[in-house]
């Protein structure tokens, strides 16, 4: 068939394709474990009293998953077809790939089981086991290889911008994953340990999957709009204003901690640097966009992007205000911390995740998405809730840290939480429901690929607008 | 081509050296500035009188005590109770006295507990302040003990048989764990929640 032809023979079709859709699997755990935990705070919890179920694992299980088992799933699966496109060159071995795959979704299901049995570390973000700790490392380090190899091997051509986000991501991600999971464990206690947890904790939001997902948004965008990137300098700037200031956020999760305070100074100065690096992508994207809006409204890809783009500059301005330590006296150990996570991993990088897919779903599969009208559920459900859940926890946190500041018993803040919970669990089920359009659809969308061709099918883009 | 578009530019400069810099500059660096475990890995000296009907030894009683902390871990007990004390929004008057550096620095705060989130009280001065048998009930059925808790119960680490049900090992041990946080800190603990001839109005539903 013509369709087959037009394939590009260096990207690993399969491998995208079984990464993309074990992502679609985890992305129900992820749904299911929030939207249960968030169950506990308003006395509905339904697995009371059993041990393997209890809130505080499955809440491990939510964060560890929405890391290690959606986002990266999806991220290797769009890492692997966008790189050998832009290098022109193949990765190392597709056998290793598989390799690769098969290790680390094992990887994913024994921490989901483990954490559930009681083997959780205590690093956040991190709580993958211990013992599994070694292996997951090595399994990263195979992919970092494999992919890293065909931007090797293309260096004598000018590299696009997605290839220095994707390059500094992929050195990035191991040496994050080792330093955060060790140091605190074996190396460093107390403060010394919550210094350097503190560091990995951004740091793997900041240097994976940030790089990552800004990567995929510059390599989709220009394709979608067929128009090159508005600025190239901007996100020369906007690169290395990452790498530079980014790895020294750290410490300001631990803000009035007893980390010396310098080192707190110092990470509130790299997060203020941070957030003024960050309006250049922002302004990159909506710039390009803004040449025709149109375009914009038409294209579910595009309209998951443009909503994921304004996410990313609430969390931004957000983040410039936060950090700060007059916000933290209030804001720190609250919701609102809890809604600015939310934003950045469902509201802004999840929604590029979705505009990845919906643009190369059916592209892998030769077969249009199953339904447009699951699809605008999914879309609609999705922005109602996070938009809801955001405002609520942000509004939730500061009614929290007003309250402990005016120092009327704890229990008295839990109670005045409550309806913010309630609000929460609300936005979840929107959230929830969304994505369970979201499975259908790509499960039918799957089904019906395996069906005798019947109808016209889109063409494998292969063209790739340069900045 | 561009100087700073280049693999190598890449790979050593933005991959590599940004990364070590800032790990070792706010990473490393003030990490060694606080770290110091003591030889004897800073355990407490003694049995606290209250948990000598429990361990007869004092390795008997630092088991415990690891048995208890990687209980409290597993369970994520830290991702809602934080363990340490800020000098602002009046915590110290709210908990006790405000943390400093050398109190984690022993074999039960590797890896560290401070948490990032308080859905529960902050518990790094919790030594004393309650009873043992208010953290038997409340770690069995935390409503039985403050109604309005939405922390869950942790019925498994009980002996059901009994009537009332007893605490296994494992409860025992996260008491005398909860038990001991703070347990160092001679003065500053009161709080002005044990001031109990203030009454606050109780709490609406």
């Amino acid at each position: 068939m013509t369709q087959e032809n037009s394939r590009n023979p260096l990207v690993p079709y399969g491998l995208v394709k079984a990464h993309m859709m074990m992502s679609f699997v985890v992305i129900l755990i992820v749904v299911i474990a929030g939207l249960g935990y968030s169950m506990q705070f308003i006395d509905l919890y339904p697995l009371k009293d059993i041990a393997f179920f209890s809130p505080g694992r499955v809440r491990m299980v939510h964060t560890q998953a929405v890391a290690y088992g959606w986002l990266a799933n999806i991220f290797f699966a769009i890492v692997l077809y966008m790189i050998p496109k832009l290098t022109n060159k193949p990765i190392l071995s597709e056998k290793l790939g598989w390799f690769v795959f098969w290790a680390y979704n094992t990887l994913v299901v024994l921490t989901v089981v483990l954490i559930l049995a009681g083997f959780g570390q205590a690093q956040e973000w991190g709580e993958t086991p211990v013992i599994l700790d070694p292996f997951i490392a090595l399994v990263v380090v195979l992919y970092v290889v494999n992919v890293v190899t065909s931007i090797w091997r293309g260096r004598h051509e000018p590299y696009y911008v997605t290839i220095w986000y994707v390059l500094a991501a992929l050195i990035w991600t191991p040496l994050v994953f080792v330093m955060g999971n060790f140091l605190p464990e074996f190396v460093f206690a107390g403060t010394g340990g919550a210094t350097i947890s503190s560091m990995y904790i951004h740091d793997l939001v900041g240097l994976f999957v940030t790089p990552i997902g800004t990567g995929m948004v510059y390599y989709l965008l220009p394709v979608l709009m067929r128009k090159p990137l508005f600025s190239h300098s901007l996100s020369l700037i906007g690169f290395w204003g990452l790498a530079f200031f980014y790895p020294m956020n750290s410490v300001h999760h631990y803000l009035y901690s007893p980390i010396p305070m310098w080192a707190q100074y110092a990470s509130i100065i790299a997060s203020v640097g941070v957030h003024v690096v960050v309006y250049t992508v922002v302004f990159n994207v909506i710039a390009t966009m803004a040449s025709d809006w149109k375009k914009v409204t038409s294209n579910v890809s595009l309209q998951f992007f443009l909503v994921g783009a304004l996410s990313y500059l609430v969390t931004c301005i957000q983040c410039a205000v936060q950090v700060t330590l007059t916000f933290q006296e209030i804001i720190h150990f609250t919701d609102w911390v809890v809604g600015h996570s939310h934003l950045v991993l469902f509201g802004t990088f999840s929604f590029w995740a979705f505009a990845w897919i919906y643009y190369l779903f059916p592209r892998l599969l030769n077969t249009p998405i199953y339904s447009a009208s699951l699809t605008r559920w999914h879309f609609w459900l999705s922005f109602i809730g996070i938009v809801v859940m955001d405002i609520d926890l942000l509004a939730g946190g500061l009614v929290q840290g007003f309250m402990w500041k005016s120092l009327v018993p704890f229990i008295d803040s839990v109670v005045a939480s409550k309806p913010f919970w309630w609000v929460r669990t609300l936005s979840g089920v929107a959230i929830f429901a969304g994505t369970m359009c979201f499975f259908i659809n790509m499960v039918m969308t799957w089904k019906e690929s395996r069906l005798p061709k019947t109808s016209e099918v889109p063409a494998l883009d292969s063209e790739l607008a340069r900045g | 081509m561009n100087r700073l578009e280049r693999f190598s530019t890449i790979f050593l400069i933005a991959g590599f050296c940004f990364f070590i810099m800032a790990l070792l500059a706010l990473g490393i660096a003030p990490a060694l500035m606080t770290s110091g475990i003591p030889e004897d890995g800073g355990m407490p000296k003694e049995i606290p009188a209250e948990f000598q009907v429990y361990y007869k030894d004092l390795n008997e009683y630092h088991e415990a005590l690891f048995l208890g902390r990687d209980i409290y871990i597993k369970e994520a007990c830290w991702h809602c109770h934080s363990q340490y004390v800020r000098p602002v929004g009046g915590e110290s008057m709210m908990y006790g006295a405000v943390s400093t550096p050398g109190e984690y620095e022993n074999l039960l705060n590797r890896p560290h507990l401070f948490g990032t989130r308080r859905v529960g009280p902050d518990l790094t001065r919790e030594a004393g302040k309650k009873s043992n048998d208010w953290h038997f009930a409340h770690l069995y059925d935390p409503r039985s003990t403050t109604p309005n808790s939405v922390m869950p119960g942790y019925t498994w680490y009980y002996d059901e048989s009994t009537n009332p049900p007893t605490p296994k090992k494992e409860a025992i041990a996260v008491v005398a764990y909860l038990q001991q946080l703070g347990s160092w800190v001679k003065d500053g603990k009161r709080t002005v929640h044990d001031l109990n001839e203030v009454t606050l109005p109780p709490a609406e539903e």
